[in-house]
Formats: C-alpha cells, sequence, structure tokens
C-alpha cells in the first residue's frame, strides 16, 4: 500500500513546495508594490502639507470615496478601461524592444474614427454599429501607430520619437473636427467644441446600473489574448526573440520589419479601442481634450507592472484610484486635479529607485 | 612588483578564482594560459579594478592597495589592452590616448600628448601615425594605439587579453618585439591567451589556470608544450579530432555560388567588390583575411541580409539574388556565427527555446497558435547526441552557458537542421581548446556527409587543417585562391595584410 501512496504523496509534496514557492514570490511582488505605494503617498503627504491641506482627510476621503462603496469602486473601475487598454497598448510593443509613447494620441484618433462612423452611419441597429465602432476605434489608433512602425522598420526614425510627437498631433485634429464641420447644431450642446450626439444604438452597453462599460470585457479579453500570444503562440516567440537579441532574430529569418509593423498597428489599435470607448460608452460624443491623458498613464502602467498581464491588472486598478482621487480632492479638498501628476511622478521615482531599495531589504 | 594573493571570485553560477596567488616582476612577460572559463580574464579583471574580489589583497611594490575602479589601477599604473579594444572610433589617436591620462586636466594639450606618443613610438618601435581618426587605422595599429595610450598613462603593468586575436602572424611577431623592448624598461606584462605557441614563443613566465585556480607556474626554460598541456587539461586532455582532411573528393554540384558580387558600402563597413565564389557539396571552403576586410559581409551576403548591389547569387543552382533571410534560411542554409550570445541566441530564453527559433516555421502547430514543444526538446537532444556533445540544460537560460557550451549549442540547433551548406564565421573564436575541437570535427562531419561549408578564420593552422580549398579576402576583394597545400602561412599572411597598388 505504502508503495503506491509514496510517490503520490512525494508528488503532493512537491506541488505544495511549488505553490510555496509561488506564494513566496507574489509576497515578494505584493510587499514591493506596497512599499512603492507607501513611499510615494507619504512623500505626496509633504506636497499635500506644504499646500496647506490635511493629507490624512485627504487619504481617507479617498478611500472611502473609491473603495468604500459599490458607486465608488464602480467609478475606480470605469477609470481602469482607458487605462488596461493603454498599458496592453505600450506592453506589447515593449516585447519586441519597441517604445511606443503615442498611446494617448492613438487613443484620440481611435475616438476620432469612431466618432466619424458613429455620426455618419447613423440608422444602423446596435448589433451592427457596436462591432463597426469597434473596427473603426482598431483601425483609428492602429493606423496612427503603424506610421511610427512603419518608418522604424525602414530605419529611418526612432518610433519613441515619432509616437511622441505624433500625441500633439491628433487631440489637434480632434479639435480641428469638433471646432469646425462636425460641431453639434443642438441647442446647448452648440456651445462646446464637441460633436452631435451619438445615436443611442452606437453607445456601448453599461453593465450592473452603474458607468461600467462594454470596454471592461474587451480589455480583459485583450488582456488574455496579449498572454496567450505571447507566451503560447509561434508568432509570440518570434516577437520576444525580437525583443531579446533582433541581430539574432533577423540572422534566423525572422521578418523583423513585418512584425515592427503589425505589432505597432495592433498595439495602436488597442490604444484607438480605450479612445472609442471613452466617447461611445461615457460621454456619447467626441470632445476636444476629453482624455485626461490616460495614455501617459498607460504607459507607466505597463513599465510599472514590467510588461506582465497580472501587473498591469493590478497598477491599473492603483492608478484608477490615483485618478479618481484627482476627481475627488479637487473636490473636497480644493486641490487642483494636476496635482495628481504630482503623486504620479512620485511613484515613478520610487519606481526607478526601486533596484537599491530591494537590495537593501532583501 | 604585483603580488596577488588569495584572490577569490564568485559569480552567480560559478567560482570564477578560488584563492589565487600570483606574482609579476618587473621586466618580465607574464603568460597566463588556460582554457576558455578557466578564470584569466576575471583575474586580470580584478587587478584593472574592474571587477571587486570577493576576498584577497593585492601589494603593489610591497604595500597593499585597494583597487575598486580601471581609475584607481590607472593611477596606480595598471593598464590593460581588452579584447575587444577601447578606442573612440572618431578621435584621433593623440585625443584618445589624452583620454586615458589618470590626470587629464581641464584643458588638454594634445600636441604635447601628441609629442609624447611619438617619442614613446620612437623607443619601443610602435610607430602609427597619429594625425588621423583611429577608426582610419588597421586593426593593427590599433592595437598599437592602445599600447602607446597605456604607455602615454604611466602605465607600468601593461595587462593584454587575448591581444594577437585580430593580427596577422607577422604582426603577432612585431609584437612580441614590442614586448622584448617594453621589458628592457622594466615594464612588467602579462600576456593572457589560451594558444601555447605564443606562450611558448614570448613569456618569461608561464602560469596555468584551471577552473579557477592556479594549475602551476613554469620559467621559460622549464616548460614544455606536453607539460603546459598537461597543467592545462588536467588528465583530461582533448584530441584535437579532425584535421587530415579526406583526399579532395570529386566535386560535387555547386551549392552556392556568388557570380561577381557587389555591396553598397554602409558607415565603416568595407563593401565586397567582385567576389566570385563556389562552394560544392563535400568541401570546406576556407577564408583567410584580417579581420574587417569583408569576412562579415560575405557571410551576411550569402545568408541574404544584406543585398548584392551587383552581380549574382545562385543557390542550390537557382538565382537567389533576391531571397529574403527567411528563404535562404529555410533551403538549407545554416550559420555558425564568432559571437552566438550576440548573433544566434536571445540571450534570456532557454535552450529549448532556441532551439525552437532556429525553425518556428516547422515546429508551429495549429497555424502557429501553439508550438510542438515535445518535437523541439527531442530534436536537439538527439542533436546534442548525434554530435556525441555532452547534453546541456533545456530549461537554463542560455546566457548561463559558457561560451564552448553556447557555440555546441548553437552547432547542435544548426546541424539538426541538416543544412546543405553550413556558413561558419569564426566558430572557434574564444572557445577553449577542447571546444574548439569539436566545432572543427563537426564541421569535418557535414563536409563528410556530403555538405558545404564556408568557414570564416583568423586561425591560419584551423584553415590549412580544414578547408580543402583556401580563398584570401582583402578588402573586400578575393585576392588569391589556393589548396592549402599549395602555400605557406607567410605567403598568406602577407596576402591579407600587403597594401594593393592605387588605392
Amino acid at each position: 500500500m505504502s508503495a503506491f501512496t509514496s510517490p503520490a504523496r512525494r508528488l503532493r509534496g512537491a506541488c505544495a513546495a511549488g505553490v510555496r514557492v509561488v506564494r513566496k514570490g507574489w509576497a515578494i511582488a505584493a510587499a514591493r508594490y506596497a512599499i512603492v505605494l507607501a513611499i510615494a503617498l507619504l512623500a505626496y503627504a509633504v506636497v499635500l502639507l506644504l499646500a496647506g491641506k490635511n493629507p490624512l482627510q485627504a487619504y481617507s476621503d479617498t478611500f472611502s470615496f473609491t473603495l468604500g462603496s459599490w458607486y465608488g469602486f464602480s467609478e475606480v473601475v470605469v477609470r481602469m478601461i482607458p487605462l488596461l487598454l493603454t498599458a496592453i497598448a505600450v506592453a506589447l510593443p515593449s516585447k519586441l524592444g519597441l517604445i511606443n509613447v503615442g498611446g494617448e494620441g492613438q487613443l484620440y484618433m481611435g475616438a476620432w474614427l469612431a466618432t466619424w462612423g458613429a455620426i455618419t452611419f447613423t440608422g444602423l441597429p446596435a448589433a451592427v454599429f457596436i462591432p463597426l465602432l469597434i473596427v473603426l476605434g482598431f483601425v483609428g489608433g492602429g493606423v496612427w501607430a503603424a506610421v511610427a512602425g512603419f518608418f522604424r522598420a525602414r530605419g529611418l526614425v526612432n518610433e519613441t520619437i515619432t509616437t511622441l510627437l505624433m500625441n500633439y498631433v491628433s487631440p489637434l485634429i480632434v479639435g480641428f473636427f469638433v471646432y469646425g464641420t462636425w460641431r453639434s447644431r443642438e441647442v446647448g450642446a452648440s456651445a462646446f467644441p464637441q460633436s452631435a450626439a451619438f445615436p443611442e444604438a452606437a453607445r456601448l452597453p453599461r453593465f450592473f446600473d452603474t458607468r461600467i462599460h462594454l470596454g471592461l470585457v474587451l480589455a480583459l479579453i485583450l488582456l488574455l489574448l496579449f498572454w496567450f500570444v505571447l507566451e503560447k503562440t509561434a508568432w509570440g516567440l518570434k516577437m520576444r526573440a525580437i525583443g531579446g537579441n533582433p541581430e539574432a532574430a533577423r540572422r534566423l529569418g525572422v521578418r523583423l520589419g513585418l512584425y515592427i509593423i503589425v505589432a505597432m498597428f495592433v498595439a495602436g489599435g488597442i490604444a484607438g479601442l480605450a479612445g472609442m470607448a471613452e466617447v461611445s460608452a461615457l460621454h456619447g460624443r467626441l470632445r476636444a481634450g476629453f482624455s485626461p491623458g490616460y495614455g501617459f498613464t498607460g504607459f507607466l502602467i505597463s513599465w510599472l507592472a514590467g510588461g506582465s498581464p497580472l501587473g498591469i491588472l493590478t497598477m491599473s486598478f492603483v492608478l484608477a484610484v490615483v485618478f479618481s482621487a484627482g476627481s475627488l480632492l479637487q473636490i473636497t479638498q480644493g486641490v487642483p486635479f494636476a496635482a495628481v501628476n504630482v503623486l504620479m511622478a512620485l511613484i515613478l521615482f520610487v519606481v526607478l529607485m526601486k533596484p537599491r531599495l530591494l537590495g537593501r531589504l532583501s | 612588483m604585483v603580488v596577488l594573493r588569495g584572490i577569490t571570485k564568485r559569480f552567480p553560477a560559478v567560482l570564477a578564482n578560488d584563492q589565487v596567488d600570483l606574482d609579476l616582476h618587473p621586466g618580465e612577460v607574464h603568460a597566463l594560459l588556460g582554457e576558455n572559463g578557466a578564470g584569466k580574464s576575471t583575474l586580470m579583471k580584478i587587478l584593472y579594478g574592474f571587477y571587486s574580489a570577493d576576498c584577497g589583497e593585492i601589494k603593489l611594490q610591497g604595500d597593499p592597495v585597494h583597487i575598486h575602479s580601471p581609475h584607481d589601477a590607472r593611477r596606480l599604473g595598471i593598464g590593460m589592452v581588452f579584447q575587444t579594444f577601447t578606442l573612440i572610433p572618431a578621435m584621433t589617436v593623440a585625443e584618445n590616448a589624452a583620454l586615458y591620462l589618470p590626470d587629464l586636466p581641464p584643458v588638454v594639450d594634445t600636441r604635447r600628448v601628441a609629442k609624447q606618443i611619438s617619442s614613446l613610438g620612437e623607443k619601443y618601435g610602435i610607430q602609427v601615425s597619429h594625425r588621423f581618426p583611429v577608426r582610419d587605422l588597421p586593426i593593427g595599429d590599433q592595437q598599437k594605439v592602445e599600447i602607446l595610450k597605456l604607455l602615454v598613462g604611466r602605465a607600468r603593468v601593461l595587462i593584454f587579453d587575448e591581444a594577437t586575436r585580430v593580427l596577422a602572424p607577422h604582426e603577432i611577431e612585431g609584437l612580441f618585439d614590442i614586448f622584448e623592448r617594453l621589458k628592457g624598461d622594466g615594464y612588467a606584462i602579462v600576456f593572457i591567451t589560451h594558444k601555447m605557441r605564443e606562450v611558448l614563443a614570448c613569456a618569461d613566465r608561464i602560469t596555468v589556470m584551471r577552473r579557477g585556480r592556479i594549475a602551476g607556474t613554469l620559467t621559460r626554460s622549464e616548460a614544455t608544450e606536453s607539460a603546459l598541456v598537461a597543467l592545462m587539461f588536467g588528465d583530461a586532455i582533448p584530441q584535437e579530432a579532425t584535421s587530415a582532411p579526406l583526399p579532395p573528393a570529386a566535386p560535387g554540384s555547386a551549392l552556392l555560388a556568388l557570380r561577381s558580387v557587389n555591396t553598397r558600402p554602409q558607415g565603416a563597413s568595407t563593401p565586397l567588390r567582385d567576389v566570385c565564389l563556389e562552394i560544392s557539396q563535400g568541401e570546406i571552403v576556407g577564408v583567410a583575411g584580417v579581420s574587417g576586410n569583408g569576412q562579415r559581409e560575405l557571410v551576411d551576403v550569402i545568408l541574404g541580409l544584406l543585398p548584392c548591389a551587383a552581380g549574382k547569387r545562385l543557390l542550390h543552382g537557382e538565382d537567389a539574388t533576391s531571397w529574403s533571410a527567411g528563404q535562404i534560411r529555410a533551403s538549407g542554409v545554416g550559420f555558425v556565427p564568432e559571437d552566438p550570445l550576440g548573433m544566434a541566441v536571445v540571450p534570456w530564453m532557454t535552450l529549448s527555446q532556441n532551439a525552437a527559433l532556429g525553425d518556428v516555421a516547422a515546429y508551429a502547430r495549429r497555424g502557429g497558435l501553439s508550438l510542438g514543444w515535445d518535437r523541439v526538446r527531442q530534436d536537439i537532444v538527439t542533436s546534442f547526441a548525434a554530435l556525441e556533445f555532452e547534453p546541456l540544460s533545456l530549461y537554463a537560460p542560455v546566457r548561463t552557458f559558457s561560451g564552448g557550451q553556447l557555440q555546441r549549442a548553437v552547432l547542435a540547433r544548426e546541424l539538426g537542421r541538416r543544412p546543405r551548406l553550413l556558413v561558419a564565421s569564426y566558430p572557434t573564436r574564444g572557445l577553449d581548446v577542447r571546444s574548439a575541437a569539436a566545432a572543427r570535427r563537426v564541421l569535418v562531419q557535414l563536409r563528410n556527409s556530403g555538405g558545404g561549408v564556408l568557414l570564416v578564420s583568423e586561425d591560419l593552422d584551423e584553415l590549412f587543417s580544414l578547408s580543402d580549398r583556401l580563398v584570401v579576402l582583402r578588402r573586400g576583394r578575393i585576392v588569391g585562391a589556393f589548396r592549402p597545400g599549395e602555400v605557406d602561412r607567410h605567403e598568406i599572411g602577407h596576402l591579407m595584410t600587403d597594401s594593393e597598388v592605387g588605392e
């Protein structure tokens, strides 16, 4: 009998040990994030004190209004959707060693093309309209990013520069249209630079009586796909090879240029979806300057998470809380919204210090 | 002059130096001999402050010193010439030397430095024209600049890490002459190498290292080749396999033919000019030449990484001038580069992942949605066995392998695909004797089973013993083609370096 049980027990033992190792890894990762946050919050408290605000009050307000109520929590999730998408848009090219700083611009272009669809084909039923918007949002952001990918693939311009600079162009394109031909003619609405309202069929469905919308499902599916494609497929292997050693990949016959352009297209498309979801689900129309810098925050998230899917999920949530805190503190404490940037910058600084910090810890 | 005691250095996976003691004397060439990975370079990099030792002490002229950085080492008069030169290509010789001064003044008087260079150069027979940017100098001269740089910086201990790697035979002799003169002026010279012939030619004292320890120190008079080999390998003396190629078989059909191929000049590279080359089944074609004379371009053209600006590339009898690198690889061309870590593998990926990268299309399942990892592992294990290599861990990132292990992994991957043509670019560079012998054996095996091999090498012994035919590249042209028996090393050496009339 014991002869039968012992291998099984040994196996179970090994599994348990494996789980313990994994758990330990998790604990370290969690502790790492917690320490980073704690230091950043501490430093931000000093900033708040200097501004004559009460940091304890500010933090407890933030906590109770974001995580303390169902409504607050749902709003955090709403904030999280564009952050998740733009973070994937940065993480995917980063696996090929590309630095996509253009999430913000790609987000605007996705929203722009989707809006064109929404106000042009007004008569469509929702079952057609929603997929159409998804395609348009994807193509809008995708083409915008593929331009940078093309120039990089031809060895002409570095994608970091092009994507960064193109960020300044796309909000202006959106502005050009919403101040001009697309400007709403409705009474009341026409006072603002915004497009006509989307038809009801062009609004992404929302769930649970909150503002949480279809974008969340899209984002989670894409996050899963991102992981699957990179870790499991032949293309993922090639992409990681490009990121790991482009010289070797080229010599092994991988078509670098093609992969760079396609990866940039897909990444831009994902950022474009974020823009499409924002205007379709939340605003219901295209507004000039509708994004409070989601694209840039997505870059920060991908960077903090080191491109890992679970890290992206976690950090998106944390930064969504930070974003919500921004609007909240504006109301309760009179801190300008831009002060959130100070907190984000602090988080970034702490992360940059991370290696040394953790070296001392372990 | 310099005394090292109990130097120990541990890297994550290996003990690179274990309680090493070493004495360097002025006026002496001290050779450090050993296989790759024996810890020679690590030891010297500790002396130069590039690494810091875990324990042990360094004494200079009897006083204990702490060397935390190359800057400290330079101030103490210790200089090092690395395997890859550390010159700034766009700067002149004098500027490079000034940059190296331990006490660089705020306003640099390059003219004074240049004067110093010419007087030092005259004294030790190191002539370099110092008005030109370093990038315009041939490799041999660049090395002289490295030496002058150290002398101007008042180094008294000179460390040479594999200094002869990039030199032609007569240039090596020139280097040894320079050693002689420096020795006469009381410089202490350390010469790191794994080539027996060179050690016996220039060293006064020879220390052999094996697996991080000192295996023994001999003076020149005590040293014989067999004694050194015994020290280097202990009991396990490698058998230099191969050599004695079969008598040239009846030439098979041509696998590769280059017809007057030219390439476009790009940056500092040497474009190919009117290169005609054929490789048939069952032959090894050796390419001799000083590094940087178009070898890389030749290899890249064959592999499809560089387009032919003019001329034709034929593979297996078909016009392959416009084929992509992927098509050429798929047609049965494999390659073994000089720097496998930089050119053939993704360092942080595992051996099996890198093996899969060798032929992703063949291992893709369900249209690429997944990969046949079992097949990958089976193939690479089979290939290791077929080549009689010791198996390696399939799940370790390849950057943890030693140079020799890595080269074996690349050979196993490439040979596992049964290539019709193998392009081997310096396949034994930096390998220890055992790994190099294994790599050579594999090339000969492939040739004997009907494959074609292009062998680019700077090791003339290797070229002579393996090649069925030999071509010499200089400045992107093929300046000679022989059978190995028809010429001797010095003739080839001169063909490699002589400047062409009218250029």
